[in-house]
């Protein structure tokens, strides 16, 4: 009697176990749902993240497209209170400015990367200098400001003078450094170590094999890296307000206060004035084209590497 | 005395060349240049402390750790206290990450975990990215004209209903602290999201099919699978986002209000370490200057102290995998 109902209830129990569903799916299962609850959720977490840079963009060249002209590109900003005028100076400021910082910083932090990558046998100084690398990565952008005020316009070394392009270059420089030698020093980790040594076969010396050889295979990540430094360095703002600070004229010399778009579009905008508002906002939507237009020349470059 | 026979080896293409010792010089030249220029990172590093340092040297004699606590800001009596601005640079900065980090790491789900097709995937992945590039300062710009008006309705709404509690007992008017945090939101969400992406990314492909061959869902294994696995790292990039948010200056600068008197509601104008430098910086002279830096020394100590232990937490992850 006992081992019979033993039996059955063994074979319900095995019945509930290996019962035969359809193996087809089933929308209406309660785990099926909280899946498409959070598919939906994080869906509509994507959207929220993309919201603000459709409303940026769409506000920058609505804002700032129509009141692109080419008096906009030739003409000096008005003094308040007057309207018209342009952002010819700040433009050129900007080019300036971003040259001055692309000179120090390129060769510094490629030079950099190459012994990093080519030279150190990552013993502590190495180890020392990607760490400083990436703390001086994390550094606020002012307090780049706040060290080139102290060592270039405190100091007033070039030629007594104070607030200058060139302080505000170096401040911007000092921000690049870090990306450039990022990317140099994981682009030539990716260079195969066969080209170094077929290099090193034929009898090359190591500054022809580095030259020749390694910078050459690792230019495609370099040159994305570079042209991503100096679009993220053009439309900093922080470190040029105390060391470029901001200028009405046209620009005087590389050791003189110099007007860039950045700074010009943080002092128009809180301006109570029409005209310097809209100045800002033409001047927002030539740095965020000239931005994008960046970013899209680094992922052609960086396409090559694909190929 | 027959004919000499001409040396083969006479044949340029072939001989064995003795490098010249100007090669060897233009080697070592080289390998010490390179040195040099890396060492400017060092240099550089060691100098900002040292100038910000030495600047805030007579702050700090007169003001000591009193700085930290009172919130004076006075020019005129040379009374300085950093209160108000340390207090805005870690309550902005933490609830603007309270906010942006269900949405990077949402979103950064979103376009790994093939839950849409790859095209969606790829162009969010691209406009997160864009997102990065647009300078802080027209985000400022954008948050001043177009953004501000837009919410004050809603934070108008949050007075009337939690107007009791300290956080929301001013009437919003313009620029604050609400509007900052949103704004920072914005700027480190891009962080978040491509910390994450590529930290889900390394995930080991045998885990998920491991968890999807036990007949988990989807999000099963995103829940109980992935994310664990991806937990330290993606710690690492919102430590990371932290240090960026602490420090950003220019869109917080144009939309925070730069108050001068110290509140704890989210709807007043408040101030941070970083808005506080780049507004007085320029015209501070004398002790403001010494006060300014010694600010700027507070911040650099907090933000180094964030980056340091999220450089931590990415290499810890990069040893397990």
């Amino acid at each position: 009697m006992a081992t019979i109902s033993t039996a059955r209830d063994e074979r319900e129990l095995t019945e509930s176990l290996f019962a035969r569903r359809p193996l087809t799916f089933d929308r209406s299962l309660k785990r099926n749902r909280i899946n498409r609850l959070c598919t939906g959720i994080a869906g509509l977490f994507a959207l929220t993240a993309v919201l603000p840079l459709f409303l940026v963009i769409l506000y920058v060249l609505l804002q700032g497209g129509r009141l692109i002209s080419f008096s906009m590109f030739t003409e000096l900003p008005p003094p308040p209170g007057l309207d018209g005028g342009g952002i010819g100076n700040a433009i050129l400021g900007t080019m300036l400015v971003t040259l001055i910082a692309s000179l120090i910083a390129v060769p510094i932090g490629v030079g950099g990367g190459i012994y990093l990558t080519e030279y150190s046998q990552r013993g502590w100084f190495a180890k020392f200098v990607s760490f400083g690398n990436d703390v001086l990565a994390g550094v606020p952008s002012i307090i780049c400001g706040v060290f080139v005020y102290g060592i270039v316009v405190a100091t007033r070394i070039f030629f007594d003078q104070s607030y200058s392009a060139m302080a505000g270059g170096i401040a911007l420089a000092t921000l690049m450094l870090p990306t450039v030698i990022k990317t140099t020093d994981e682009g030539l980790k990716l260079v195969p170590q066969e080209l170094r040594w077929g290099a090193y076969g034929v009898g090359a010396s190591k500054f022809v094999t580095v030259m020749r050889i390694t910078l050459p295979a690792a230019f495609t990540p370099i040159a994305t890296g570079v042209v991503l430094g100096i679009a993220r360095a053009a439309g900093e703002t922080a470190p040029l307000i105390f060391t470029a600070l901001f200028s009405p004229f046209w620009p005087e010399g590389v050791f003189n206060p110099i007007a860039t778009m950045s700074v010009l579009i943080f002092n128009f905008a809180i301006m109570p004035y029409e005209a310097q508002n809209e100045l800002a906002w033409a001047a927002s939507f030539v740095l965020v084209m000239m931005i994008l237009v960046a970013n899209l020349l680094a992922r052609w470059i960086a396409s090559f590497s694909r190929a | 005395m027959t004919a000499a026979v001409p040396p083969i080896a006479s044949d340029d293409a072939f001989t064995l060349r003795r490098r010249p010792p100007s090669d060897k010089l233009v080697d070592i030249g080289f390998r010490q240049l390179t040195l040099c220029l890396a060492s400017v990172v060092a240099i550089a590093l060691l100098g900002i402390f040292i100038v910000v340092l030495r600047g805030s040297q007579d702050a700090i004699q007169a003001f000591g750790l009193r700085f930290l606590t009172t919130s004076a800001w006075d020019p005129v009596n040379d009374q300085y206290g950093a209160l108000i601005a340390i207090y805005g640079t870690l309550v902005s900065s933490l609830l603007a990450l309270l906010i942006a980090v269900p949405l990077g790491v949402g979103t950064a789900i979103f376009i790994t975990e093939d839950l849409v097709p790859t095209f969606v995937r790829n162009a969010v992945g691209l406009m997160v990215e864009l997102l990065a590039a647009i300078p802080s300062v027209v985000l400022g710009l954008w948050a001043i004209f177009v953004m501000e008006p837009a919410i004050r309705p809603a934070l108008n709404l949050l007075h009337g209903l939690l107007g009791w509690s300290p956080l929301f007992d001013t009437v919003p008017r313009g620029p604050g602290m609400a509007p900052a945090i949103l704004i920072l939101v914005v700027m480190i969400l891009p962080i978040i999201t491509a910390i994450s992406r590529d930290a889900l990314n390394q995930v080991p492909v045998e885990l998920r099919q491991g968890a999807y061959g036990v007949g988990t869902t989807r999000w099963g294994a995103i829940t109980s699978v992935i994310l664990p696995a991806a937990v330290s790292a993606i710690t690492g990039g919102v430590m990371l986002a932290l240090g960026r948010a602490m420090g950003e200056t220019m869109a917080v600068t144009m939309i925070i209000g730069n108050a001068l008197n110290f509140s704890f509601s989210l709807l007043a104008p408040g101030n941070t370490i970083a808005a506080m430098l780049a507004n007085q910086f320029g015209e501070a002279s004398g002790i403001q200057v010494s006060a300014l830096m010694y600010a700027a020394l507070v911040l650099m100590v907090l933000t180094f102290l964030v980056n340091v232990l999220a450089q931590w937490l990415v290499r810890r992850l990069s040893l397990r995998y």
